[in-house]
């Protein structure tokens, strides 16, 4: 409605650029290759997500949809681990996995439950690079009535499954670490009380 | 993730209940500068005026409660949304001469001629700027401030500060913030009562924004565990990914190697 079609072209010029240049400085054998499977993999995520906005579900469906495809996609326990951040260090392994299960449940319906915002708009790819040891997989996202912004997924090389977000520059690790961060200190840093009251957050 | 917002709802401010201090800004603003030509470049969240901040950041929620989130319900309620769109892109197209001043300060021309052909469209075809049938042709809203004069010029963004009414700032975007005020050629060029339409149109658009991103600013500011720590991190990082600075975090993904492997 309100987008320019002059600035959207230019935008998506400038991201296929950036991923142009980026396959031309990298060494090309392996790296393009996971480039292009990064990339994929994101179509796959988005797919799956203009599915989701255009299934007509109840919000609950839709939650749960989400969760699937956060489990699916996103290296959970490992962004559950960037998440707690240093407050990890001293936990055991069975407080690790259980915090990385309360985590993907509240994350999917914090999110989740946004998802109707997101009828009527669409997501789509733009490009892709590789940035050290990870992929940035560049997104535009049009909603309606609002100008469209830009969205990059962050994919390990690992594991070719996405750990991170930034939305128009916004890090959901780093906001989501801000905030588990500032729950934990309302608990005394008792990780235990955190996992319960996330499941009910 | 549709709760991260935007440029435009970044700001909960109430210009005109700045006016009686607007005599003081440039030597406030002044002393800001001087603080920020001598920081070091942005990196994470470092907070040296952090409990000031804080202070100021709950005075504003108390303000919000009390007047600006009331008033802007009221607002949102009583006129229809149409309306309320009218009066937010006249307020943006008057602010266009200033926004046109400063990317020519910016050396960039062709964003300025881009703003200038756009502002003739509307201010004519579109009725004084009430419809937005620029957009429409394909020229699209490029904004700027003062602040982003200064990041050209080559000043660092300085400390985090909150301001009362304004919200999240850095000490360069304060001063570019007061430096705003004075920078539109047409606030010199139309004559009172008329002149007051552009502060005034500005004022009710806050109140449009509050309205219409209000499940965003709610969600960021009352039921986030610290509104005061998101905020700062979505003002910091946000600004920055405008300006095209590149955020050094290099460290944001290694933990995990280091805790597990």
């Amino acid at each position: 409605m309100s987008n320019s079609p002059l600035s959207l072209g230019r935008r998506a010029v400038l991201a296929g650029l950036a991923g142009g240049a980026a396959a031309l400085t990298l060494p090309r054998t392996a790296l393009a290759f996971s480039v292009e499977r990064a990339r994929a993999m994101i179509d796959n995520v988005v797919r799956d997500i203009n599915k989701i906005i255009g299934s007509g579900k109840s919000e609950a469906g839709m939650i749960k949809d989400f969760e699937k495809l956060f489990s699916t996609y996103g290296d959970v326990p490992r962004i559950a681990a960037l998440v707690l951040g240093p407050d990890g260090r001293t936990a055991s392994s069975s407080q690790r996995s259980a915090f990385a299960k309360a985590f993907q449940g509240y994350m999917s319906r914090k999110y989740g439950r946004r998802f109707r915002e997101f009828i009527g708009g669409s997501i789509e790819v733009q490009g892709a690079k590789a940035v050290k040891s990870f992929y940035e997989v560049t997104t535009m996202t049009r909603l309606k009535g609002r100008a469209p912004f830009e969205v990059v997924f962050v994919v390990a090389d690992k594991n070719g499954k996405f750990i991170d977000m930034k939305i128009e520059g916004i890090s959901l690790v780093k906001s989501e670490r801000s905030e588990i961060g500032a729950l934990l200190d309302k608990r005394k840093g008792d990780l235990n009380r955190l996992i319960a009251d996330l499941k009910k957050i | 993730m549709s709760e991260l917002p935007g440029a435009e709802e970044r700001n909960p401010v109430i210009f005109a209940a700045t006016r009686p201090f607007r005599r003081l800004l440039p030597i406030v603003a002044l002393a800001a500068l001087a603080a920020c030509a001598k920081a070091p470049a942005p990196s994470g969240q470092a907070d040296p005026h952090e409990v000031a901040n804080r202070r100021t950041h709950e005075a504003n929620l108390r303000f919000d409660r009390a007047f600006f989130a009331p008033t802007s319900n009221a607002y949102g309620t009583i006129l229809p949304q149409p309306v309320r769109q009218g009066v937010s892109q006249f307020s943006s197209n008057i602010s266009l001469p200033g926004t046109m001043v400063n990317q020519l300060l910016q050396g960039e021309v062709e964003d300025a001629v881009h703003n200038a052909v756009r502002f003739l469209f509307n201010t004519t075809l579109g009725v004084a700027g009430i419809f937005d049938i620029a957009t429409d042709i394909g020229l699209e809203e490029r904004d700027t401030d003062f602040g982003e004069t200064l990041h050209v010029w080559g000043f660092a963004e300085g400390d985090y500060v909150v301001l009362p009414f304004f919200g999240p700032s850095t000490e360069r975007d304060a001063f570019g913030t007061a430096v705003d005020f004075f920078i539109n050629p047409l606030s010199y060029v139309i004559p009172k009562p008329e002149g007051y339409l552009s502060p005034a149109s500005e004022v009710i658009s806050r109140f449009g924004d509050r309205y219409d991103y209000g499940d965003t600013f709610d969600a960021l500011l009352y039921e986030s565990a610290d509104g005061y720590a998101t905020a700062r991190l979505f003002y910091l990082d946000s600004r920055r990914y405008d300006l095209g600075v590149e955020v050094e975090d290099d460290d944001l993904y290694d933990l995990y190697e280091e805790v597990y492997e």
